[in-house]
């Protein structure tokens, strides 16, 4: 919610960053960035063992 | 050879005395189809050790987010828009079936971005890569004529960014994104049923092939490393040594 309060309203319109003729909104670079971070957590984060398993 | 007899189906010459069905249609696919899925490979109890890693929930996950919107679309399709814009209720659902989009598509770039990485094309799993990529590209297909059934001011918008592109690689004439009842029929009827037979086909072949086994670790030279490691499906006979998988 902080976030909300510092960006602004959530019904305005979205602030872009461009880079010549790439344009991405934040909220979609920070979706993409957090879609990186569950990746990542997927490949490193262990999985609970029982003790049966081989 | 054939499996089926453990479960009572019977696999080659008709069960029946004097008389061999074995070269009727029913008979043949019936054999080949269970000889490659026996039951308990449709339906495994275990997968191999190195399965056991968060990265490979991603597949299913994205298998349970197309139920969950094949459900809701349905409630959705047989209660229609005069319902779902008004009522609570419709309303729900109809964000049900939203958010359940971008768990999908989420599950699915995770899941892509894994495959990619661990290359899981190898062992002869190619078509299970291109059926991945096919039931891709379907999707955002899927998703896109979903977001033009809206018609709100934002989907008038990607309809006439995607009509550009459309017309630019010719298949415009064939798909009017303008016209609302055709992207409606393609978003309800065709493309579900397109997309629930290419992830029937990926899944098919998951279970064949088997889940492709870890990169090998010990690879000193690439005069050394193997072109394709093979798999469940395709014994690797070439002397290597193993990572370990375990």
């Amino acid at each position: 919610m902080p976030f909300v309060f510092a960006s602004g309203s959530l019904n305005g319109p979205a602030t872009y960053l461009n880079w010549g003729w790439v344009g991405i909104s934040v909220t979609n670079l920070i979706i993409v960035l957090l879609t990186m971070v569950v990746f990542v957590l997927a490949v490193f984060l262990p999985v609970p063992r029982h003790e049966d398993d081989e | 050879m054939a499996t089926t007899e453990k479960v009572g189906i019977p696999a080659g010459p008709s069960p029946h005395r004097n008389r061999d069905d074995s070269r009727m249609w029913t008979n043949r696919l019936r054999t080949q189809f269970f000889g490659t899925f026996p039951p308990e490979k449709l339906l495994p109890d275990r997968q191999p050790a190195y399965v056991a890693s968060w990265i490979y929930v991603f597949g299913v996950a994205t298998i349970a987010a197309f139920i969950v919107l094949v459900v809701s679309g349905l409630v959705l399709t047989f209660a229609g828009p005069a319902w779902y814009h008004t009522s609570s209720v419709g309303h729900f659902i109809n964000s049900v079936h939203f958010w359940a989009v971008q768990l999908f598509m989420l599950s699915m770039v995770v899941h892509l971005w894994g495959k990619f990485w661990m290359a899981a094309w190898r062992g002869n799993r190619a078509l299970t890569w291109i059926t991945g990529a096919i039931a891709f590209f379907a999707s955002v297909a899927t998703a896109f004529t979903g977001y033009l059934v809206q018609s709100n001011f934002e989907s008038q918008w990607i309809a006439f960014e995607a009509k550009d592109g459309l017309n630019a690689v010719g298949i415009g004439a064939w798909f009017n994104v303008a016209n609302v009842g055709q992207m409606l029929l393609i978003h309800v009827a065709l493309l579900p049923l397109v997309l629930g037979a290419i992830v029937i086909w990926h899944v098919l072949l998951v279970r064949k092939h088997g889940v492709v086994p870890p990169i090998p670790l010990n690879v000193s030279s690439p005069d050394e490393a193997p072109k394709d490691t093979g798999g469940p499906s395709r014994p690797d006979t070439r002397a290597q040594t193993r990572g370990s998988a375990s």
